[in-house]
C-alpha cells in the first residue's frame, strides 16, 4: 500500500515541527506528513535545558554571535551558514514568543537572557531550565492549528525510496499494528535528531539512535564531520542525565577532589567569585571535557563505582536563585543523585551530548540527493564546526527547520512521480522486514549484548581523546559486530507493538553511524575542537581546514573526501578564552 | 538488602491470548535503579518480548507512565528501593485500552487535544518585538504549562474511567494555561468546548488528578477555577446584550 504527500518530514521534534509549520504557512495547499517514531512531544528536544542563543539588544551584535560561534567551532564552521544563522535566530525566537513560549522575563516584562559557555555577550533566552520542553510543546501545540499537517505518530521509518539519485519517500512501520506502508512524497526532510545512543554514557534519550543519519547514508547522501562528537562536561554519574550549563552560567563552580577550581590550570582564565564570560566554567564544552581527562591523569578526581568524577558547586548561589533559575537541575539532583544542590556538591563527569556532524546540507537544508533535505541535529550545515556552543542548537533547529520548510514549499510541483522503480523498492523493503526480522528464527545472541559491545567500542576508540591505534581497533571490532548483528536473536515475532523489532532496526542504524564516526576520526590526523588525536595534538589548517564527507558506495564500502571550509570574514585564528 | 527483587509484570499479547496474564521476573536489587532500569534489565537479558514505552529516563518526555503497586507513576521516577522488598506489581495505566503488555492507547487524548485550542489566539497581528509579560503574569499560567502529557491524571481520574467523552484533567489544565496567559485572547472561543457537558462540568472534583501529577500541575484547581469563571460568564451572557459581555 502507498500514500502520497507533497512533503514527508521524518521526525516530530523541534526541527521537524518547525519545518512543517513553515511549509504549511508558505503553501497551505501542500499536503504534509510528519512521521515520528514517538509522539512528537516525546522527542528529544524536550530534554534541552539551558536556553537558546540569539542577539537581543545592544551592545550585542550579530558579528559578536558569529565570531563566538566560529571560534567556538575551532574555525570549522561554514561562515556563510553562521551569518545566516545569527541573522535569523532572533526572529525565530521572537516567533516562538508570539506563539506562546513561556520565556523567562525581566522585571519590566522584556525577555530575560543569561550568560552561556563560550559566548562573549549575554544572549541566551531561556524558559527557566526547561527551555527545550517549552519550545517543543509550544511548537507541537501550534502545529495543531494547521489542517494540512497530517501525523503518523509511532511510525518507524526503515528506508528511503530512491530512484536515479532522487528521493521519493519512505517505507515505514506502524508500531501499534505492524503495518508496513510506503509513504511517497516529492520532498523528504530528515529531522531525526542525534545519535548519542551509539555511546554507553550519554545525555541523549533512548530514541537518539541516528536513524536519519543512517537512512541518508544508506541512500548515498554524504555525512559530514562525523568525527566531531560533543562531550558535555557535566552529566550525572550512572544515569548520564544532563546538568545544564545554565548551572555554571548562573555562577556554579567546577571543583576537583581538593575543592580546587581546576579549570584555572588549563588556559581558561583565573577564577573570580562570579561568572566571567568566555572564562573558566564558561569556557567551551570541548575544552572543559578535555580538562577533566587531564585531571583524571593527575589523580585529582574522586573515584566512584561509575568512574571518576569532579563536583559542581552551586551552594553559594542560595536556595532562591536555584529555585527560580534552576528548578529542574535541583529536581534531577534530588531524584537521581539523592543530593540537594542547595546544600551539597553535585558529582559530575563528561557525557556524550551532541553530534556536530550530520547529513551534509546546503544553507536551505538540501542534501546531495535531489528531493532529500535535513535539518536540526541530523544535519551538518555547518554552523557548529568542531565544537558546538551551548544554546546554539535550539535556534539552529528553528532557523534551519524553517529554511528547509520554505525551500521544499518553493520547490513543490516541479516533479511528477514517483517513478515506477520506487514501488518495487517498497515491496523489497517489506519483504526484508517480513522475512529477515519478523520471522527470524534461532538467533545466536541477544541484541543488547551487541549493542553494549558497540557502545563500549566507541567510548574506547573514539572518546574525548582518540588515536590512529584506538580508531583502528574500533574499526576491527565494528566489523565483527556487524557480522554478529546479522545473526542476533529477535524473539518477538508479533506485529503488535513489537519494540524488539524496533530495537533491532535501531541497532543496525547505530552500527552504520558508528562506522562513519570511526572512519572519519581515523583519517583526520589533527586535533581540532572535539576531535583530539593524541598522535596529532595540533590543529593542522594546511591539511584539515576542511569538512570530511563520508559516502557509502554501492558495494557497502565507504569513501571519504574533503570539502573546504567556507571563510567569509573571520580568517582562522587561535581560540582564546579567559583573557 | 536482598540481592534480588521480583517484578510481577502484567502481560497481554493480543495475537496470543485473550486475557492479560502475569509474568514474574527476578532482577538484581540495586539502590540506583528505577523500575524502568529493572524493566530494561528484563528486556535486554531475560525476555526481549516484553513491551513498554520509554525514552528520556529523566521525567520530562512523559512516555513511561504505568501502574506500579497500584499507583499511576512514571517508571523512570520510581525507585526499586521505595518498593523493597517487593514483589513490585507493574501494570499498564488504568482507564486506557491496552495495546500490548504495558503499552496503552492514547488515541483518544491525541484526538481531543486540538479541541481545546492549545495555541495562542491573538486579537491583532503580533508586535515587532516581544509581548511584554511581567514575571507575575508568567506565574499566572506557568504551573499549567508544565504538563508533560504523561496521562497519569487520566489514569487516576474516576470520571474519565466511566465517561469517555470527558475532556479530562490535562486538557482542561492546558486550556487554562492559554486562558490565563496575558498574550492570549482565545478564552471566549474555548468557553464553548469547556462548558459543554463533556467539559468541566463532568468533573466531580475528586482531586486525584492533582495528586497523581508528577510535575506539580494542579488540574483540579484549574477545573474549579474555571467552573467559577464559566458560571459568571454564563450568567453574563444570559443577562447582558452581546456587546457588553
Amino acid at each position: 500500500m502507498s500514500t502520497r504527500y507533497d512533503v514527508v518530514i521524518v521526525g516530530g521534534g523541534g526541527a521537524g515541527l518547525r519545518a512543517a509549520i513553515a511549509v504549511a504557512e508558505a503553501r497551505p495547499d501542500l499536503s504534509i506528513a510528519i512521521i515520528s517514531k514517538v509522539y512528537p512531544m516525546r522527542s528529544h528536544t524536550v530534554s534541552a535545558e539551558g536556553g537558546a542563543a540569539a542577539v537581543i539588544r545592544p551592545p550585542d551584535t550579530l558579528d559578536d554571535h558569529a565570531h563566538d560561534t566560529i571560534s567556538g567551532g575551532d574555525w570549522l564552521c561554514d561562515q556563510d551558514a553562521v551569518e545566516a544563522f545569527v541573522a535569523e535566530a532572533p526572529g525565530e525566537l521572537l516567533r516562538l514568543e508570539h506563539w506562546g513560549c513561556p520565556w523567562s522575563r525581566e522585571p519590566d516584562g522584556r525577555i530575560a537572557v543569561r550568560p552561556f559557555g563560550g559566548m562573549r555577550r549575554v544572549r541566551t533566552w531561556f524558559a527557566a531550565d526547561k527551555t527545550g520542553f517549552h519550545l517543543l510543546h509550544t511548537l507541537f501545540q501550534t502545529s495543531l492549528r494547521y489542517p494540512s499537517i497530517v501525523r503518523y505518530d509511532e511510525w518507524f521509518v526503515t528506508r528511503l525510496l530512491v530512484d536515479d539519485g532522487r528521493v521519493w519517500g519512505v517505507v515505514a512501520i506502524e508500531v501499534m499494528s505492524g503495518r508496513i506502508d510506503a509513504i511517497t512524497a516529492e520532498s523528504v526532510i530528515l529531522c531525526t535528531g542525534g545519535c548519542g545512543r551509539v555511546y554507553p554514557f550519554t545525555t541523549n534519550a533512548n530514541i537518539s539512535t541516528g536513524d536519519g543519519l543512517a537512512l541518508a547514508y544508506r541512500a548515498g547522501a554524504p555525512l559530514e564531520d562525523m568525527e566531531f562528537v560533543q562531550y558535555h562536561p557535566t552529566g550525572l554519574p550512572f544515569t548520564g542525565i544532563l546538568i545544564s550549563e545554565a548551572a555554571r552560567a548562573e555562577g556554579g563552580w567546577l571543583v576537583n577532589r581538593d575543592g580546587y577550581r581546576y579549570l584555572q590550570d588549563y588556559n581558561l582564565g583565573r577564577p573570580a567569585p562570579g561568572p566571567v564570560l568566555r572564562s573558566m566554567e564558561l569556557g567551551p564544552r570541548d575544552r572543559l571535557s578535555q580538562a577533566f581527562v587531564k585531571e583524571v591523569d593527575r589523580g585529582r578526581t574522586t573515584d566512584t563505582p561509575w568512574g571518576p568524577v569532579v563536583h559542581l558547586d552551586l551552594r553559594h548561589l542560595g536556595a532562591e536563585v536555584i529555585e527560580a533559575r534552576l528548578p529542574f537541575v535541583r529536581e534531577l539532583c534530588r531524584d537521581y543523585e539523592h543530593v540537594d544542590p542547595v546544600r551539597e556538591l553535585i558529582p559530575v563527569r563528561p557525557v556524550v551530548h551532541y553530534m556536530m556532524g550530520g547529513v551534509s546540507t546546503d544553507l536551505v537544508g538540501a542534501t546531495a540527493l535531489d528531493g532529500l533535505y535535513a535539518a536540526g541535529e541530523t544535519a551538518c550545515v555547518s554552523i557548529n564546526g568542531a565544537n558546538r556552543l551551548g544554546s546554539n542548537s535550539l535556534p539552529e533547529l528553528l532557523v534551519f527547520g524553517a529554511r528547509a520548510g520554505a525551500a521544499v514549499a518553493e520547490a513543490a510541483g516541479r516533479h511528477t512521480g514517483p517513478a515506477p522503480a520506487v514501488a518495487a523498492q517498497a515491496r523489497d523493503e517489506e519483504h526484508r522486514l517480513e522475512s529477515d526480522l519478523l520471522h527470524r528464527e534461532g538467533g545466536r545472541e541477544r541484541l543488547a549484548t551487541i549493542r553494549e559491545e558497540l557502545r563500549e567500542t566507541m567510548e574506547q576508540g573514539v572518546g574525548i581523546y582518540r588515536s590512529g591505534d584506538s580508531t583502528a581497533k574500533a574499526a576491527d571490532k565494528l566489523y565483527e559486530l556487524r557480522e554478529r548483528c546479522r545473526n542476533a536473536a529477535v524473539d518477538d515475532h508479533s506485529r503488535v507493538f513489537n519494540t524488539e523489532l524496533v530495537a533491532a532496526l535501531e541497532l543496525s542504524f547505530l552500527l552504520d553511524v558508528a562506522e562513519s564516526i570511526v572512519r572519519c576520526a581515523s583519517l583526520r590526523e589533527e586535533s581540532r575542537g572535539a576531535h583530539q588525536r593524541t598522535d596529532f595534538p595540533a590543529r593542522d589548517d594546511e591539511r584539515f581546514l576542511a569538512h570530511s564527507q563520508i559516502r557509502r558506495t554501492g558495494d557497502g564500502a565507504s569513501t571519504v573526501s574533503y570539502r573546504p571550509v567556507t571563510i567569509t570574514r573571520w580568517p582562522p585564528a587561535e581560540r582564546v578564552y579567559g583573557r | 538488602m536482598a540481592d534480588t527483587i521480583t517484578l510481577e509484570v502484567a502481560r497481554y499479547r493480543p495475537e496470543q491470548e485473550d486475557e492479560p496474564t502475569t509474568q514474574c521476573y527476578e532482577i538484581p536489587m540495586r539502590r540506583e535503579w528505577t523500575v524502568l532500569d529493572g524493566l530494561n534489565h528484563v528486556k535486554d537479558r531475560l525476555d526481549g518480548t516484553l513491551s513498554f514505552r520509554w525514552s528520556c529516563r529523566m521525567g520530562i518526555c512523559g512516555s513511561c507512565g504505568m501502574t506500579i503497586d497500584g499507583d499511576p507513576v512514571l517508571a523512570c521516577e520510581t525507585f526499586l528501593t521505595d518498593h523493597h522488598p517487593g514483589p513490585v506489581r507493574v501494570e499498564p495505566l488504568r482507564n486506557f485500552p491496552v495495546i500490548r503488555d504495558l503499552v496503552v492507547e492514547l488515541t483518544d487524548f491525541m484526538a481531543k487535544l486540538p479541541h481545546v485550542m492549545p495555541w495562542l489566539v491573538a486579537d491583532e497581528p503580533p508586535p515587532d518585538t516581544e509581548y511584554l509579560q511581567k514575571p507575575a503574569e508568567v506565574d499566572e499560567y506557568q504551573q499549567y504549562s508544565m504538563c508533560i502529557n504523561c496521562m497519569l491524571c487520566y489514569a487516576a481520574c474516576p470520571v474519565y474511567g466511566l465517561e469517555r467523552d470527558f475532556l479530562g484533567p490535562a486538557l482542561i489544565a492546558l486550556a487554562q494555561r492559554y486562558n490565563l496567559d496575558s498574550r492570549d485572547h482565545g478564552d471566549h472561543d474555548r468557553l464553548e468546548i469547556l462548558s459543554a457537558p463533556e467539559g468541566i462540568w463532568d468533573c466531580t472534583f475528586v482531586g486525584e488528578c492533582s495528586r497523581a501529577c508528577p510535575k506539580g500541575v494542579d488540574p483540579a484547581g484549574a477545573i474549579q477555577r474555571y467552573k467559577l469563571e464559566a458560571a459568571k460568564r454564563t450568567v453574563r451572557s444570559l443577562l447582558l446584550p452581546r456587546g457588553r459581555r
